[in-house]
């Protein structure tokens, strides 16, 4: 029965689909391929090794969970109570289970729990590059900059109209969200790299003036300043008490308002009503209610922001549009609304129409507009190289972050509107890297790739160097304070934060992204074996075809069109593995059955280059 | 074999059978044989089959003997009755059992060895009663589970892995089964999900002894070149010529290939099983045709597979014996010890 011919090579007599009929193989030395993967990462503006760090908290490892996540996004412990948190939403763990891990709030048990880390922190060297660089703006856009380059030997100037760092961060966010020794302490590990001069309590009025101070670079990172007022009637009679609301936050932050009346309406239904709301409560505000134009899940505030403000008794009031503010005895009385309903118009867009009936009037003491925030720019001069668009906004390179005035950055808030801290950073690492190319003479718009490595993470037959045991644990909630305190106590953070228990056992739902399935064609003995182990149903075996097509006949159809395919080159039966990357749980039971190790579990870890002050070509 | 279960969580698109439940919920503990093995395969396929079928899985009993394949029903049905007898002594234990409640749906679970060589004789004359059941031998040509020894089913002139050859000749379990009378009988390969899933639907819906031979590569010991059950000469070789459709009560019946390229053959039941032929002219329910073709191409060194005999006028034991419908747990005293009246009765017709 055994002819001459082996059997591998009757296999390869297999028919085989005509060429191009199907998806190339994958190319997984693209670094966005692997990337992509990661969709925490992904999805963070700063590209956090988000995997890295939790695996680092599961081991204890706290401060060098918290050094993965300075080196990217620069504030930890701040991000870690406040971020807007896009990697969230992007967490695979919410596309297999009801909830995302609680990627946010483990930053903080990072925060919280490590030990000193000025070993750490980079150092200024001693021999200066002989650049100067100004900073307009302490916030996080600019101490970004200040990061990246003052170790490489820039000399940094920092201007801030405030007495202190940290921006909006120090302005806006309450107390009640974020202490201010956590500011303190990550504001001062940047300007404790030396080299940086800040120059607090100085406004800067004239760009044209700065330009003429000889600087080699100019960072602006002044944020949007402006709150949006509503002039509806009664507006400046009842001016007395009605607040723009980040001038009432971040005068309530600098300690020179210390109360409000009892009953207060707050305007609008972004994260600034939020934070108002919250600190009306505190502030005498018994009776303070969030009234809102939209509907409230179109309402632009996070979920957890609304909330938390409902937890604390504040009642969201949506579909009611300010009209006219009353006043009684020349003293502002109410608010009247009119009701709207959402509609769809032909064109398919979602409008706000009056219903007809009655208006209502909503009687208050005080009223904060929280309507929106607005960039101005009336301290840079229009002839000095800088084009604006026809909103005002200044012509800024997304990715270089480079003016039209070639010395001239911009990141953060005053970049592109109004956005939040880690878009700030994110923009303040790429301005970093083009203001030194800039001193360098070199081309900004080529940016540094990332650094990335492959490494398997096998140890043994069924042993791998990360945990691969699957918690079927869902979302921990954090410990909150007593309200009987916190809405006393304006600085009382309400937020206690996971204790080293809850946060190891949230690190466990974590599914490892990072490792990542690396598969081998020629190894394969297209045993099946993975295709049965899958407890996702993420491998196929199959004949080539177009994507589209392809995705509808997988082991479970490929419908979400975000997720890649990870296809392979041709097997000895012509067929291809296909993998839908959508739902894997990076559990490595493919790589364990696999007879071959043509499936292996490999960790991707990718590092954004920041500035370095070296050519290209001398990078490590 | 893994050291982690199975993680719960699934696909959030996992279809639901008309039961509510997902393939899932069909699964057993996680296996414990050797990463890549065929039988493994074949777990996943009757997983897939019972959950197609949306059989019930307390319905269900798993029988088998011993050998690595004797091993797989702890891992697939974790919510079926199973019962792992001694080796080869599966055929009788299952006989028995279903002579005692007709109403299970029967699952035997074999090896080559377990069957083709300890346990020949209970294989033989479990077929030749008509049982009804599924007799799966799950078939690697060695004794995995005693590292590999050749079985009886082994080709002449296949070499083991230490590259010693086999000298004796191969029983071919499907042509006994033929002989010995299995109303429904078929060969597949656990690489061959699309072939091997409706032909045990179409087994477990077969009121009669099923037989189905299903070569399962063993990685660990009979997966070398010089082997005729590997999973590179299998493919090679395999000969399929037919794929199965099972017509559930609630589909219709169309045929939308060309002519004489897909039959609809009516079981006795009233059932109909959709065949696409790829060999022209091969006719499953014909015994001779079926045995003529099996040796031919045998000669010629392929491995046939497919559904490769069909008995449409099927019966079973209990259609035989005239046994009581109602499953002996069933029965009250009244009927199970009718009285000395009853017994003078049943004497004396005797005498
Ligand atoms: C109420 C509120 C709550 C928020 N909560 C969150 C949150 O929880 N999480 C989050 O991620 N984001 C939040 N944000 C958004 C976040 O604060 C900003 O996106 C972020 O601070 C922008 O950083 P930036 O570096 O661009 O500038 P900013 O933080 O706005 O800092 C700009 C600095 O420039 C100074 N400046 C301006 N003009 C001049 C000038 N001409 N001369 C000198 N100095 C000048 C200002 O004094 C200020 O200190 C919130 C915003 C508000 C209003
Ligand atoms: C009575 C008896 N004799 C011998 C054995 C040893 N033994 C265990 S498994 C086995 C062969 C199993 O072969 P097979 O049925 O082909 O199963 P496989 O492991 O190949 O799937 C033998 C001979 C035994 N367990 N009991
Ligand atoms: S790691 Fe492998 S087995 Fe686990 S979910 Fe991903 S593809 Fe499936
Ligand atoms: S388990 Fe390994 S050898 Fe088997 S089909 Fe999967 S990748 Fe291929
Ligand atoms: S020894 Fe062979 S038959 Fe047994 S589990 Fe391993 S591969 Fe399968
Ligand atoms: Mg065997």
């Amino acid at each position: 029965m055994l002819g001459e011919q082996s059997a591998r090579e009757g296999v390869d007599l297999a028919e085989r689909p005509p060429v191009g009929a199907g998806m190339p193989p994958t190319d997984i030395r693209n670094p966005d391929y692997f990337h992509k993967v990661v969709d925490c990462q992904w999805a963070c503006p700063a590209h956090t090794p988000v995997p890295e760090y939790i695996r680092l908290i599961a081991a204890g490892r706290y401060t060098d969970a918290y050094m993965v996540n300075w080196r990217s996004n620069v504030f930890p412990g701040i991000l870690g109570r406040t971020c807007d948190r896009p990697c969230e939403p992007a967490c695979r763990r919410g596309r297999v289970e009801a909830e995302p891990v609680a990627i946010c709030r483990l930053k903080r048990v990072a925060a919280d729990n490590k030990n000193d880390v000025a070993a750490f922190l980079p150092k200024a060297p001693v021999v200066k590059n002989g650049k100067r660089v100004a900073l307009v703006g302490a916030g996080p856009a600019s101490l970004t900059v200040a990061r990246d380059l003052a170790p490489l030997g820039y000399e940094i100037v920092i201007f801030d109209s405030e007495r202190r760092g940290g921006g909006m961060i120090r302005s806006q966010i309450p107390r009640f969200r974020l202490p201010e020794e956590v500011i303190d302490e990550e504001v001062g590990y940047i300007v404790g790299i030396g080299n940086i001069e800040t120059r607090y309590g100085q406004r800067i009025d004239s760009l044209k003036a700065l330009l003429a101070e000889n600087f080699d670079a100019i960072f602006v990172g002044t944020g949007a300043p402006r709150g949006r007022d509503l002039e509806v009637p009664g507006r400046k009679e009842g001016g007395a008490n009605i607040h723009i609301g980040i001038d009432w936050l971040s005068s309530v932050s600098f300690g020179h308002i210390e109360k409000i009346g009892r009953r207060v309406i707050v305007l609008g239904g972004g994260n600034t009503a939020m934070d108002c709301c919250r600190t009306a409560r505190r502030l005498g505000g018994d009776e303070v209610k969030v009234v809102v134009r939209s509907g409230f899940e179109e309402m632009k505030a996070s979920p957890w922001e609304k909330e938390d403000a409902m937890h604390e008794g504040i009642p969201i009031l949506n579909y009611l549009v300010p009209m006219a503010f009353t006043l009684a005895h020349g003293r502002l009385s109410g608010v009247v609304f009119e009701k709207v309903a959402a509609k769809l118009d032909d064109k398919g867009r979602r409008q706000l129409v009056p219903t007809g009936e009655p208006d209502v009037t909503i009687e208050c003491d005080d009223v904060l507009v929280a309507i929106g925030q607005e960039n101005a720019f009336p301290w840079i001069e229009r002839d000095i190289g800088i084009e604006f668009d026809r909103w005002g906004m200044p012509k800024v390179d997304a990715n270089t972050m480079q003016s039209t005035n070639s010395k001239v950055f911009f990141g953060g808030d005053s970049a592109f509107g109004p956005k939040n801290i880690i878009w700030a950073v994110a923009h303040g690492h790429e301005a970093a890297i083009s203001i030194d190319k800039f001193c360098r003479g070199e081309n900004v718009s080529t940016r540094p790739p990332p650094m990335t490595t492959l490494i398997s993470q096998k140890m043994g037959i069924h042993e791998w160097s990360y945990d691969n045991a699957i918690s079927l644990d869902h979302r921990y909630r954090v410990p909150l304070r007593d309200q009987a305190v916190s809405l006393k106590n304006l600085k009382a953070e309400v937020e206690l934060g996971f204790d080293r228990q809850l946060g190891y056992a949230e690190t466990q739902r974590c599914l490892n992204c990072d490792v990542q399935t690396v598969f081998t064609r020629d190894l394969c003995i297209e045993c099946d074996a993975c295709v049965d182990i899958c407890p996702t149903d993420c491998i196929t075996f199959t004949v080539n075809g177009p994507e589209d097509e392809l995705r509808t006949r997988l082991q479970a159809p490929a419908l979400n069109l975000t997720q890649d395919l990870y296809v392979s080159d041709a097997l000895k039966t012509g067929r291809v593995m296909v993998k839908d990357e959508d739902v894997c749980l990076h559990c490595g039971l493919c790589a364990e059955r696999c007879p071959t190790g043509a499936w292996d579990m490999q960790k991707f870890l990718l590092d954004m280059t920041h500035a370095s002050g070296k050519p290209a070509c001398q990078r490590a | 074999m893994t050291y982690l279960t199975k993680p719960k969580l699934h696909h959030p698109k996992l279809p639901q059978n008309e039961l509510g439940f997902t393939r899932r919920d069909y699964e057993g503990a996680v296996s414990t044989l050797c990463a890549g093995c065929g039988h493994d395969s074949i777990s996943g396929a009757i997983i897939q089959a019972c959950f197609e079928l949306s059989l019930p899985p307390h319905r269900v009993a798993k029988l088998s003997g011993i050998g690595c394949s004797s091993k797989t029903p702890t891992y697939f049905l974790g919510a079926s009755h199973g019962f792992n007898s001694v080796h080869g002594r599966m055929p009788s234990v299952l006989t028995g059992a279903n002579l005692a409640n007709r109403e299970l749906i029967y699952m035997g679970v074999s090896g080559d060895g377990d069957s083709a060589s300890i346990g020949l004789g209970q294989f033989a004359h479990c077929i030749r009663r008509g049982v009804n059941m599924v007799y799966i031998v799950e078939n690697n040509g060695v004794y995995g589970l005693t590292k590999g020894q050749f079985s009886a089913t082994a080709d002449k002139g296949s070499k083991s892995k230490k590259g010693v050859g086999n000298q004796d000749s191969p029983i071919d379990m499907v042509s006994m089964a033929v002989l010995l009378g299995a109303t429904f009988v078929a060969r597949s390969f656990s690489g061959d999900k699309e072939q091997l899933v409706p032909l045990i639907k179409a087994a477990i819906e077969h009121r009669g002894a099923a037989f189905i031979d299903c070569i399962s590569p063993c990685v660990a010991f009979n997966n070398h070149p010089d082997s005729t059950k590997s999973y590179d000469y299998v493919r090679a070789h395999n000969e399929a010529v037919n794929y199965l459709d099972v017509i559930e009560g609630r589909d219709e019946i169309t045929l939308d290939q060309a002519p004489g390229t897909v039959e609809l053959v009516r079981q006795h039941d009233g059932s109909y099983l959709k065949l696409r032929k790829l060999a022209a002219g091969y006719d499953p329910t014909s015994k001779i045709a079926a045995m003529n073709y099996l040796q031919e191409r045998h000669e010629a060194g392929e491995i046939v597979t497919g559904l490769l005999y069909l008995d449409r006028e099927a019966e079973d034991m209990h259609d035989r014996l005239g046994t009581v419908p109602t499953p002996l747990n069933a029965l009250g005293e009244a009927e199970l010890c009718p009285g000395s009246a009853a017994l003078a009765k049943v004497n004396a017709s005797l005498r």
